[in-house]
């Protein structure tokens, strides 16, 4: 008998780690039932339960509509005003947990295992990191957040029955042109950069820690092991996981529906194509096919490769906005927004004393509970791709990086649409429905035609990307950590999610259930709380 | 006529690849060659081992039991895949030169309607494979 495994087949000898004593085996709870001409493998009961009251919900939601988007909308309003100390408080913890990892000797820890090596190159890494991430958001709201909170700061503070009712940030800067863009911007770069990665690299570095450290399979519940013990294989687990299906693929199919209007409008804006619910369909229905190839395609082959694609694209066009904007102001605005970002950074993220309601609950606290219901999906991939990489590493490339990405994205984009409105007194960028702003700010550049179409096209791949890795996500946590399940199961939630969009698009709903999903922000914060205590328990125990 | 054979196995479901192990170990000892059981594995936690070093030594537990029960010589080789679910056969096909293989013998399921979408794992090493495949239903 001679073994050949510890020659070329496994790269890499994985090292000392501690990994957990359970007796609990991944697959343990799975069936592998014979749907038609279909083999599955899947987690009892979880693929049951979250499948059924997804459909259920949406069910309820086209029935009732009139009575369930009003009390969805209600619902995420109150939680976004009552908690919004909670949400500023927890994700300032994030941050700081985050970068109190970066100089500890706990960053130290290397995610695998003490020796094991990089699944992914660099690129390809932050290709898809940054494509699951961000990316769609970043197109719609680059330009779009910085024209709004200006001119809310430019028109500053409004006061009526002794309560605020304007949206400026903090005390806004009435009639100070200069510094009601370094005030948008500061508070645009807030709501996109070290908080939300924080809240990503969190629940990353949690499931990826009790993953691939301590041999947990990899699925939400896994992060509860030092609080709940052996009890998270029982229903505290399966109703952890469901939560983090329920939110991940109600997300995607609102984000696509509201995508496919969007998208709808810009086609309308460059080629005159009509805005109606055939083209949206359309639009869904092809952007679900590219991401059904994707993922049947793998990892690799397909959501890797499309990723880096994208990058590419996103790339081309943050080049050309600075070569053909203001290229000298969008360089030094970098620093300068950097400067101003950090200059407010203490007062923005304060969650006490503050008179700003407007701003605090209904940007802040809203794009938190958003972030962070969205968290458990982008945490999922992100973990799944990151093996290899220390700790200290990790969080620099998962949380600096990207943010300084983000505050390069808002000064070209957010900054150039700014000074078109303040420098040329163009007002068709401001005028611009939410969905039209970025074409209308490169209307006002030169070849706007080509910088709009790469536009349209990127915005279309972005959703791509995000439909590919929700449905590898879903399909992970529906068969109980194991990612080898068969293919079919993938192709059914990325079909799932298409068809949810397209019954919420024609039906109406997207609102309500939008709402909804962000409403799950609230339970994941405490869930993403209780991570924090579990990533240092955990990386206590590791050997570094 | 031949030197070694290539058994894929899916240690998960050792049940179901009983006819194949039998098939390829009678051959082994008709032909008096090695067998080399190959399995693809990914990074992450699965049911045979927390990673893919206890994969391998699950895999490789496996082949010397396989040896001392048929008689027959026996080598292992686990292979990494990041989305072993797609990989699959792209690995195998890399594992038969690796290995130097020249006769694989695989389970494969009977064909039904699904093989049109999604061809089995065996259909699509035979259609591939420069050396000789033997799939057994």
């Amino acid at each position: 008998m001679t073994d050949e495994t510890e020659t070329t087949a496994i790269p890499a000898p994985e090292g000392p780690a501690n990994i957990i004593d359970t007796d609990y085996q991944i697959g343990q709870h799975n069936i592998q039932p014979r749907i038609g001409p279909f083999d599955l493998d899947i987690h009892n009961p979880v693929f049951l339960i979250s499948g059924l009251t997804i459909v259920a919900f949406v069910i309820l939601t086209l029935a009732f509509q009139d009575s369930v988007g009003p009390l969805f909308e209600a619902l995420r309003d109150w939680l976004t005003a009552t908690f919004d100390a909670f949400f500023l408080l927890a994700a300032n913890v994030f941050v700081l947990l985050c970068l109190a990892l970066i100089v500890t000797p706990l960053g130290r820890v290397r995610i695998g295992g003490r020796d094991a090596t990089p699944d992914f190159t660099y690129s390809a890494w932050f290709a898809m990191l940054f494509a699951a991430g961000m990316g769609i958001g970043l197109m719609f709201y680059g330009v779009a957040e910085p024209i709004s909170h200006f001119d809310s700061s430019l028109g500053g503070v409004v006061m009526e029955n002794s309560a605020r009712t304007d949206w400026a940030p903090l005390g806004g800067a009435a009639g100070d042109a200069t510094e009601a863009r370094r005030l948008a911007m500061a508070a645009t770069i807030f709501h996109w950069s070290l908080h939300p990665w924080a809240i990503y690299a969190i629940v990353a570095l949690a499931l990826a820690i009790f993953s691939f450290n301590k041999g947990l399979p990899l699925t939400m519940r896994s992060i509860f092991y030092p609080i709940f013990g052996e009890r998270i294989w029982g229903w505290v687990g399966h109703v952890i996981d469901c939560l983090a299906v329920f939110a991940t693929l109600f997300g995607l199919a609102t984000s696509l529906g509201f995508g496919a209007q969007q998208a709808d409008a810009g086609l309308h804006f460059l080629f005159g194509v009509p805005v109606n619910d055939t083209t949206m369909i359309l639009l869904i229905l092809g952007i679900t096919a590219v991401a059904l190839g994707s993922v049947v395609a793998g990892l690799d082959a397909g959501v890797r490769r499309l990723s880096e694609i994208n990058m590419v694209l996103a790339a081309a066009l943050l080049l050309f906005v600075i070569l053909a904007g203001p290229t000298l102001a969008i360089l030094t605005g970098f620093f300068r927004n950097m400067a101003g970002y950090l200059e407010y950074l203490p007062a923005l993220a304060n969650p006490f004393g503050r008179d700003d309601n407007n701003f605090r609950e209904g940007w802040t606290a809203f794009y938190w509970a958003w972030w962070i219901s969205w968290s458990p999906f982008v945490g999922m991939f992100i973990a799944r791709v990151s093996r290899g990489r220390t700790v200290r590493e990790f969080i620099v490339c998962v949380l600096l990086i990207p943010s300084a990405v983000s505050v390069l994205w808002m000064t070209a984009f957010g900054g150039t649409a700014v000074g078109q409105i303040v420098n040329d007194g163009y007002q068709a960028v401001s005028d611009a429905p939410l969905e039209l702003k970025l074409f209308a700010m490169l209307d006002a550049l030169p070849l706007a035609s080509i910088s709009s179409f790469i536009g349209i096209v990127l915005v279309i791949v972005f959703f791509v990307t995000s439909s590919d890795s929700g449905s590898l996500v879903i399909d992970t946590i529906t068969a109980g950590g194991k990612i080898d399940a068969p293919v079919p199961q993938r192709v059914f939630w990325a079909t799932f999610e298409g068809l949810v969009a397209i019954a919420l698009l024609l039906g109406g709903g997207l609102t309500a259930l939008q709402a909804m999903a962000v409403s799950t922000g609230f339970p994941f914060t405490l869930v993403l709380l209780l991570a924090c205590y579990a990533i240092v328990k955990g990386l206590m125990d590791e050997p570094r | 006529m031949y030197r070694k054979i290539m058994i894929p196995v899916d240690l998960a479901h050792k049940d179901k690849i009983g006819k194949a192990l039998d098939t390829g170990a009678d051959l082994a000892l008709h032909y008096k060659i090695p067998v080399c059981y190959v399995a693809v594995t990914s990074n992450a936690p699965g049911p045979m081992g927390h990673n893919p070093r206890e994969f391998a030594q699950a895999l490789a537990a496996f082949g010397e039991a396989e040896a001392a029960r048929r008689g027959i010589e026996t080598t292992t080789r686990a292979i990494l895949s990041h989305d072993p679910a797609v990989d699959l056969e792209k690995k195998l096909l890399g594992a038969i030169g690796e290995t130097g293989s020249d006769l694989v013998v695989m389970a494969s399921h009977i064909p039904n309607v699904a093989d049109h979408i999604w061809p089995s794992n065996g259909g699509r090493v035979a259609s591939h494979a420069d050396v000789s495949v033997l799939i057994v239903r």
